[in-house]
């Protein structure tokens, strides 16, 4: 049995999941909790957020995220991506700047209309 | 003097929300001001995900929450006047400020909504001893210059306090190169949400050092190293506990303040305990007709419960426009909300009970973590009401629902928040 803090939401529910029993998730007070719990165990991601450089713009930083969660190992080598785009003022948000990150099927966006 | 129905002093999450509600309850000349070149205030700088799971049921980042509201606030007609200065709000409802392009000039308004948010405390609100070098930061300024001005504050970094802000530069700090050597609480818990201890420290092995503080900062021209030690119950150090972390930067995240510098100039009445306006159940303030919401009242955790509380302010400054002449009612009975045992306060601190429907929501902070516990409301010695909790932190900003008829029993106009913990089994 392992015990877990949930980091879907605020409200940081104390899960204890089962990896004897197909990684069956208690304490959860939602589904996203029970799928979070799995694969925080089996293979766990994450959202990555940062900043790009960009010409033109109110400022010379514009911020972006991955659309969706990629693999934990892979965070620092995607925020190497990130050091050697530049762009272009303007920008939309949601406006994809690399996508297929590392083989995954997540993409860097753009989180501001700059 | 130009005249305005509604003007909103600042144009963060608290100001776009309530002058959106405004206008959409019928306040149709609204005036936004703000002081920096772009509104969406703090959430701008708050490049991680996790706002709007509430508000949206999504995960946003700061500026996609900050997008939707601007967004809305431009189907609007109202104004939104940016690099504007207020220097001055009346008692009158004048408001008076200043801008590169217009000069000195004076506004009127029916109703003002005050959302001028808050700022953090730096080191000589906690009074660090220890050399003044460069690299000591408060962890907001440093969030600033790295994700919006592009400027790295430092490469090997000891953070104190692990409110939010502190643990999710931790992680910022940590994925654009920095080594974060220590994160450093005095308290024996930290302030931070969970989620966030799990993946901006856990997640990149950063130690959080609980019930430890800086006790000395060294270096000459910049930081060389901070001296942490051990602190005992009441938060003095423990002599002989003293370990030196080499570091050349500083970041504090020690609580955040509500700028009321305005407020106190109008007149409003301030409440020690939140540092904020005393507010009615519609956020309006010791004077009629202004009202004040978001993180000026109190600072709030989670942007999404800033947006709901703007929104009764906004929705609220609408109707006292149209009402302005109405003949004010002054036999009212004003029920006070006073904080009891454990609890640190409450907002709103008086309800007007004949202008609630059904029930008011009332939010505070208790003063330390609690176990399976009860929130109990009495007047006069009397249980009015209970509620149950398995966990209470001061870092979660916690609410209940008290129905009207509850506060219709009140005695002597006054009820009383308390936090009793359930019997030890």
């Amino acid at each position: 049995m392992k015990q877990l803090i949930c980091i879907v939401c605020p409200k940081g529910c104390h899960l204890n999941v089962d990896e004897q029993n197909a990684y069956a998730v208690t304490g959860n007070s939602c589904p996203r909790g029970a799928e979070y719990g799995k694969k925080e165990l089996t293979h766990p991601t994450r959202v990555i957020t940062s900043t790009v450089r960009i010409k033109g713009g109110n400022h010379s930083r514009c911020p972006v995220k991955t659309d969706r969660d990629i693999p934990k190992e892979l965070i620092l080598k995607a925020m190497e991506l990130l050091n050697d785009v530049e762009l272009l003022s303007p920008v939309q948000q949601g406006t994809v700047i690399l996508s297929n990150i590392l083989g995954t099927d997540a993409s860097f966006i753009v989180t501001k209309d700059m | 003097m130009k005249r305005y129905d509604v003007i909103v002093i600042g144009a963060g999450p608290a100001g776009l929300a309530a002058a959106c509600e405004a206008y959409k309850n019928g306040a149709k000349k609204v005036l936004v001001v703000e002081r920096d070149k772009e509104p969406g205030g703090i959430l701008n700088q708050c490049i991680h995900n996790g706002f709007g799971l509430h508000y949206f049921k999504e995960e946003l980042t700061g500026p996609e929450y900050a997008g939707r509201f601007i967004d809305l606030l431009k189907n609007t007609s109202a104004e939104l006047l940016l690099d504007t200065m207020v220097l001055e709000v009346t008692g009158h409802k004048e408001v008076r400020l200043m801008n590169p392009r217009d000069g000195y000039f004076v506004v009127q308004a029916d109703a003002i909504i005050l959302t001028m948010g808050c700022r953090e405390r730096t080191r000589g609100a906690i009074g660090i001893p220890g050399a003044r070098p460069a690299g000591i930061f408060t962890a907001g300024a440093a969030q600033r210059y790295v994700n919006i001005e592009g400027y790295m504050v430092g490469k090997k970094v000891v953070i104190l306090g692990s409110g939010d802000i502190g643990l999710i530069m931790a992680r910022r700090m940590t994925l654009e190169g920095a080594q974060v050597v220590a994160c450093v609480e005095l308290m024996p818990y930290s302030n931070g949400l969970n989620r966030n201890i799990v993946q901006c420290l856990d997640d990149y092995n950063i130690p959080l050092y609980l019930s430890h503080t800086i006790t000395e900062i060294k270096g000459n021209r910049r930081v060389e190293g901070v001296i942490v030690s051990e602190v005992d119950n009441h938060g003095k150090p423990l002599p002989g506990t003293e370990q030196f972390f080499d570091c050349d930067t500083v970041l504090l995240s020690v609580g955040l303040i509500p700028e009321n510098e305005l407020s106190k100039e109008a007149g409003i009445k301030l409440d020690p305990r939140t540092k904020g306006p005393v507010v009615y159940e519609n956020m309006e303030t010791s004077i009629p007709g202004i009202f004040a919401c978001g993180n000026v009242v109190h600072v709030h955790d989670l942007v999404d419960f800033v947006t709901a509380e703007s929104q009764r302010a906004g929705a609220a400054a609408a109707r006292f426009c149209k009402q302005a002449n109405a003949p004010q009612n002054s036999g009212e009975s004003i029920i006070t909300i006073e904080n009891g045992d454990n609890v640190g306060y409450t907002v709103p601190q008086h309800v007007r009970t004949d202008r609630i429907t059904k029930y008011v929501e009332v939010f505070f902070r208790v003063k330390r973590v609690y176990q399976d516990s009860m929130i109990e409301v009495t007047s006069g010695g009397q249980v009015l009401s209970t509620f149950r909790r398995e966990h209470m932190a001061p870092g979660e900003m916690e609410h209940i629902v008290v129905p009207k008829q509850f506060l219709e029993q009140a005695l002597d106009s006054k009820i009383v928040v308390s936090v009793r913990e359930a019997e030890v089994k």
